[in-house]
């Protein structure tokens, strides 16, 4: 027994110096494997004394314990550095970009019509759109602006033939709304309008929103209370200053354009606002009784208002725009600043 | 409109700043767009007087004066042209501050000295150019202060009159507002018939009693035009900006923008036998004031005398009949055109007057006597004469007094206030429109001066404008809850720009107008409809497919070194058809440059026909349970080897390739570009899902490799494969398209992948063989397909 403890210690040495599972493990099959030298020692027992044999037996058995101890350790030990290892070597740069496409995004102006419409929607109206190029008569004769008045100089009208244009604004969908629906009514109508003028200011192609609320009871003071409510929702400016100011538009009687405190400077006064602190954002007023006379409703019962909106003109407050024509050049270095 | 506040305040003055006043009548719908000084900021000019002038001794263009004006006489070197002796002008003593901040000094000037400096209106800030020194007239009073001697202490105030207050488009009509808006008294200058002095008379005869309802007259005899306006009249002109041309034609600009009726003054002996107010014969010439030479058409309105035209009615004086400094014998016109019938026409021929702006709109039919008197007496006063007889012609056409019933009811339901019935008076009577209680309300009498006012929602504007919007209540939002009603079968247009937005698609939005030469390119032989008036020539025709617009779009930002272009865009596109025009909505979208953004994970791969294909197929996916085919198609801008027809449950919707090389070319683009365009329509209805029981038994999967003719479509493949394989199959997949090494030039092979499963047992092994042996053989019968090896 006395080379017992010469391999325990030698088996110990080796196991220490192990550097890889392979070699641990032929060192386990080399000692304590079925033919190893530690189990070899076991197996020569049967040469001792009986009385012998349990000391011996146990001796053996306690160094075999501590071999595979020693082993399990080592091997855990080892184990740990090969997934160190790997973990190592699969270590990456978690700087880098993701994979994949870019996502594009929608047009600023589609943004903000969304955002309108939303608003509308959220309070009842249903969206509703027409054609584009539309006849005289729903474009001008039905909403009280009859042919020569000077109204339609304010216009600047495209022109296929004398009968046929390109909408100048889209009120002729509301034109349509009312011929084919009963009040009450509560519709939006977004679209392209168009206006034979282009400069700084003006482009030939804009957007509108115009809205048409027609029941027995809307008042003038229904109609301040809804623009109102859209405003301040719309900038979520809930101190939002709003005024409202007697103007002209052929198709409401009385009529407004509704001013808002200039949201660049806060009412200061600023190039934006043109050092007046106030910003012209729309139009409306309650719907003239010629309209409802076009459409065959009766103006005894019902009454209502129409609004119009400049999508343009929202989102280039909204977003800081201060180039009209940015919006039809598409350029992706602007187009991608709204995603 | 240019209202000088001065003449405004003359009117009416109430205790309000130039601010509060603009602001006021801003409220009130009179928008004020400007308010300018009429003159710049000064000090210490004075009226002057050149009493001695020669010649600088060292320069050929200056002169040396000697001015009166100050405390004693001053020597000053002037440069102007029309520096002469007895010249009066606005003379900037030494001391003297002009706009700017410029200070007068004592300076030498080629070694003369000079003290102070002789003015011109632009140093003053009174026009933005001048030629020569301001010329006072020969009365103005030497050493009075400027400032004072011009009243330049005021204010320009521009207001930007909408279309329906024509009444406001003169000092009195403003003035009227304002007084009733603050209920302060109206000044008006006293103007009484003129007696005449001699019994000469000019025949009026009117041939068009409805286009001109009313027409005075008046013959001036012996009048002085040598005579100059006087300076306060041409002050007040220019403050209107309105250039003073004569004293006869100063006159009656003066009283228009007085009183708001446009005048025109006749040399007489040019005129001959007798007014004619009369439709033009066709073809008939006038040549205007202005020196344009109109061929009149029969529909415009003239005055004529009994030989030719010799004013088109209402909108500009012609030349041969306009007085002159010759003039011995005025005649004066003041008339009524009526709006409705004089409406358009200065337009149809390209004009656009002072005139024509105000009788367009609606001048008071009662106003020409009052007008005629005052511009007469105007003229006396400045250019002498002998006032004639007045002539007055009226028609059955004038207008009658009107009146409109006010409801007190329908001011609170409709501007949600029960205005107090003495307040509704107040502001009626304030405008002038005079009411009798009745039983519901009042009756109101419609002003001459009022052609927006003819029902009862025009005296409701009325009442809020003067009442104040803003002092009007405000009603928050309220309504019944509506349970919205969405269709689930409606694919809202969002969701359609989300999928393609996620793709990397940015969206684009393009004129609907095109350059008809593109679009030629781009939609060749497709009709297209015209604008009679584009913005240019470029902007000439609708878009008949929005093709045109996002490849302009994809060339400019290539331009710009955008190597990589993914857009989209909604909207209609105009196809006349012989049905009609047609006006629907289209998805069309356009991909260019490489598959992938750059970047450290990706080759360079450029995108393809398929990477758009795919990107469609994710919005029609959206379609959910619609049939959508694609099938070999042709374009005359596409590629003819790539190119697809849409099909929707059988119907064409839409196409989709990658343009033509030699389109390409034309754009100038490096690489080639993709584009598909698609009824919108198609892609936003779809059927709501229905579920299938899913089935506990085992799928089997069989691939199939099989070589076919090059021209033998995926889609035909597809077609004979799942008609011969049964009920059981559940999918049919292309896992590999392969043409090239191995295989015969003219064929190419194809991987399907065959996927079957029975719903309530397992299939057998027999089952599923037979199945693929019906499916090869059914491919090498209809479509001479082989197994590959």
């Amino acid at each position: 027994m006395e080379n017992l403890e010469a391999l325990g210690k030698e088996a110990s040495d080796k196991i220490a110096q192990a550097d890889s599972l392979q070699v641990l493990d032929q060192l386990r099959v080399d000692y304590l494997g079925k033919k190893g030298s530690i189990t070899g020692l076991l197996k020569g027992l049967g040469k001792l004394s009986a009385e012998e044999r349990p000391a011996a037996g146990a001796e053996i058995n306690k160094v075999k314990q501590a071999l595979t101890e020693q082993i399990n350790d080592r091997k855990a030990g080892l184990e740990q550095a090969v997934i160190n290892e790997k973990l190592a070597s699969e270590t990456i740069d978690v700087t880098l970009s993701g994979r994949g496409q870019n996502s594009g995004g929608l047009h600023p102006v589609t943004r903000t019509l969304e955002r309108i419409q939303g608003f509308f929607e959220g309070v009842g109206f249903e969206t509703v759109e027409g054609p584009e190029i539309e006849d005289d008569y729903h474009n001008f004769e039905a909403l009280n602006i009859p042919a020569h008045h000077p109204a339609r100089a304010m216009h600047d009208t495209f022109y296929f033939d004398p009968t046929t244009v390109l909408r100048t604004h889209t009120s002729p969908v509301q034109v349509r709304v009312m011929e084919n629906q009963a009040p009450p009514l509560r519709v939006i109508c977004p679209g392209r309008v168009y206006r034979c003028d282009s400069d700084l200011t003006h482009t030939p192609m804009f957007h509108q929103v115009e809205g048409l609320l027609i029941s027995e009871e809307s008042s003038f003071a229904d109609l301040k209370g809804l623009v109102e409510s859209f405003l301040k929702a719309f900038f979520e400016q809930d101190d939002l200053a709003v005024r409202f100011r007697p103007s002209y538009f052929p198709f409401t009687e009385p009529s407004a354009e509704v001013d808002i405190g200039c949201v660049m400077c806060g009412g200061e006064g600023c190039r934006v606002c043109g050092q007046t602190g106030w910003i012209e954002i729309m139009g409306c007023g309650m719907v003239h009784p010629n309209v409802f006379k076009s459409s065959n409703i009766d103006t005894e019962k019902f009454q209502g208002f129409a609004f119009g909106i400049g999508v343009e003109r929202m989102a280039m407050l909204r977003y800081s725009v201060n180039d009209l024509r940015l919006f039809f050049e598409n350029d992706l270095k602007f187009l991608e600043q709204f995603k | 409109m240019l209202l000088s506040e001065k003449w405004l305040r003359e009117w009416v003055n109430p205790a309000l700043s130039t601010q509060e006043l603009a602001d006021q009548i801003t409220m009130a719908g009179l928008e004020v767009d400007g308010i300018e000084p009429v003159a710049g900021e000064f000090s210490g000019v004075v009226v002057g007087e050149i009493v001695a002038i020669e010649k600088h001794p060292d320069a050929d263009k200056l002169r040396v004066c000697q001015v009166t004006g100050g405390d004693e006489v001053a020597q000053v070197v002037c440069g102007a042209p029309n520096a002469r002796l007895g010249l009066k002008i606005p003379f900037a003593l030494v001391g003297a501050v002009l706009p700017g901040n410029f200070k007068i000094k004592k300076a030498k000037l080629r070694g003369v000295e000079s003290f102070g400096m002789l003015c011109a209106e632009a140093e003053l800030g009174m026009s933005d150019s001048s030629d020569g020194l301001m010329e006072l007239a020969a009365d103005a009073p030497v050493g009075t202060d400027f400032r004072e001697y011009l009243s330049l202490n005021d204010q320009i105030i521009e207001v930007d009159l909408t279309p329906n207050r024509a009444d406001c488009l003169s000092v009195r009509g403003v003035a009227r507002d304002i007084s009733a808006l603050n209920d302060c008294a109206l000044t008006a200058p006293e103007i009484t018939a003129v007696a005449a002095t001699v019994r000469d008379t000019f025949p009026v005869a009117i041939e068009a009693p409805q286009d001109c309802p009313r027409y005075a007259g008046r013959v001036i005899k012996n009048v002085d035009l040598s005579k100059p306006a006087p300076l306060w009249m041409v002050e007040k002109l220019r403050r209107a900006g309105v250039r003073s041309i004569d004293a006869a034609v100063d006159v009656t600009n003066y009283v228009m923008l007085e009183l708001g009726q446009p005048l025109h003054a006749f040399d007489l002996a040019e005129l001959s036998g007798g007014i004619k107010v009369r439709k033009a014969v066709a073809g008939e010439k006038l040549t205007l004031l202005d020196g344009s030479e109109l061929d009149l058409r029969d529909d415009s309105l003239v005055i004529a005398d009994h030989e030719k035209p010799m004013a088109l009615a209402g909108i500009m004086g012609g030349e041969s009949s306009g007085v002159s400094v010759d003039t011995k014998d005025i005649f004066l016109e003041s008339a009524f055109f009526a709006p409705a019938e004089i409406a358009g026409r200065a337009r149809s021929y390209g004009l656009h007057t002072d005139s024509s702006h105000r009788f367009e709109r609606g001048v008071d039919y009662q106003l020409p006597l009052l007008a005629i008197e005052r511009a007469t007496q105007l003229m006396l006063d400045i250019i002498g004469g002998e006032a004639g007889e007045l002539t007055v012609v009226d028609t059955e056409f004038l207008p009658k007094p009107s009146s409109v019933a006010l409801r007190a009811a329908r001011i609170e339901k409709m501007l949600g206030l029960a205005i107090p019935a003495e307040r509704v008076e107040q502001i009626l009577n304030g405008l002038g429109l005079s009411c009798e209680p009745t039983s519901e309300g009042w009756t109101v009498a419609v002003p001459s001066w009022r052609f927006d006012i003819s029902i009862e929602v025009d005296l409701l504007e009325e009442l809020a404008r003067i009442y104040g919007y803003n002092k009007l209540p405000v009603k928050p939002i309220r309504d019944e809850l509506i349970i919205c009603r969405t269709k689930e079968a409606k694919v809202g247009l969002p969701a359609v720009r989300s999928q393609l937005v996620s793709r990397g698609y940015q969206e684009a939005i393009t004129y609907s107008f095109v350059d008809p030469k593109m679009q030629q390119q781009v939609q060749p032989g497709r009709e297209a409809i015209s604008l009679l008036n584009p913005i240019s020539a470029e902007m000439g025709d609708m878009r008949n497919s929005l093709w045109t617009g996002l490849l302009q779009a994809l060339s400019h930002n290539v331009k710009r070194q955008q190597s990589r272009v993914r857009l989209f865009e909604t909207g209609l596109s105009f196809v006349p058809t012989k049905d009609g025009l047609v006006q629907e909505q289209q998805l069309a979208a356009v991909l260019y440059g490489r598959r992938a953004p750059e970047s450290w994970s990706e080759n360079n791969e450029v995108a393809d026909f398929f990477d758009l294909k795919g990107d469609l197929e994710a919005v029609l996916a959206l379609g959910l349970d619609k049939n959508y085919r694609f099938e070999v198609g042709e374009h005359p801008a596409l590629h003819p080897g790539q190119t697809a027809n849409i099909y929707c449950n059988d119907v064409h919707v839409g196409i989709i390739g990658a343009i033509h090389p030699s389109l390409q070319k034309k754009l100038d683009l490096p690489q080639p570009a993709y584009v598909f365009e698609i009824n919108l329509a198609a892609v936003t209805t779809r059927s709501l899902p229905k579920f299938q029981p899913l089935s506990k038994f085992p799928e089997v999967r069989r691939d199939l490799a099989v070589i076919v003719e090059r021209h033998i479509t995926a889609a035909q493949v597809l077609q004979v494969a799942k008609e011969a394989a049964g009920d059981y199959l559940v999918n049919l997949k292309f896992f590999d398209s392969y043409q090239g090494k191995g295989i015969d030039t003219q064929r190419k092979s194809l991987g399907l992948g065959l996927t079957f499963q029975h719903s309530s047992r397992t299939l057998t092994e027999d089952e599923v063989n037979e199945s693929i042996g019906r499916v090869v053989d059914s491919l090498q019968q209809q479509l001479d397909a082989s197994l590959r090896n």
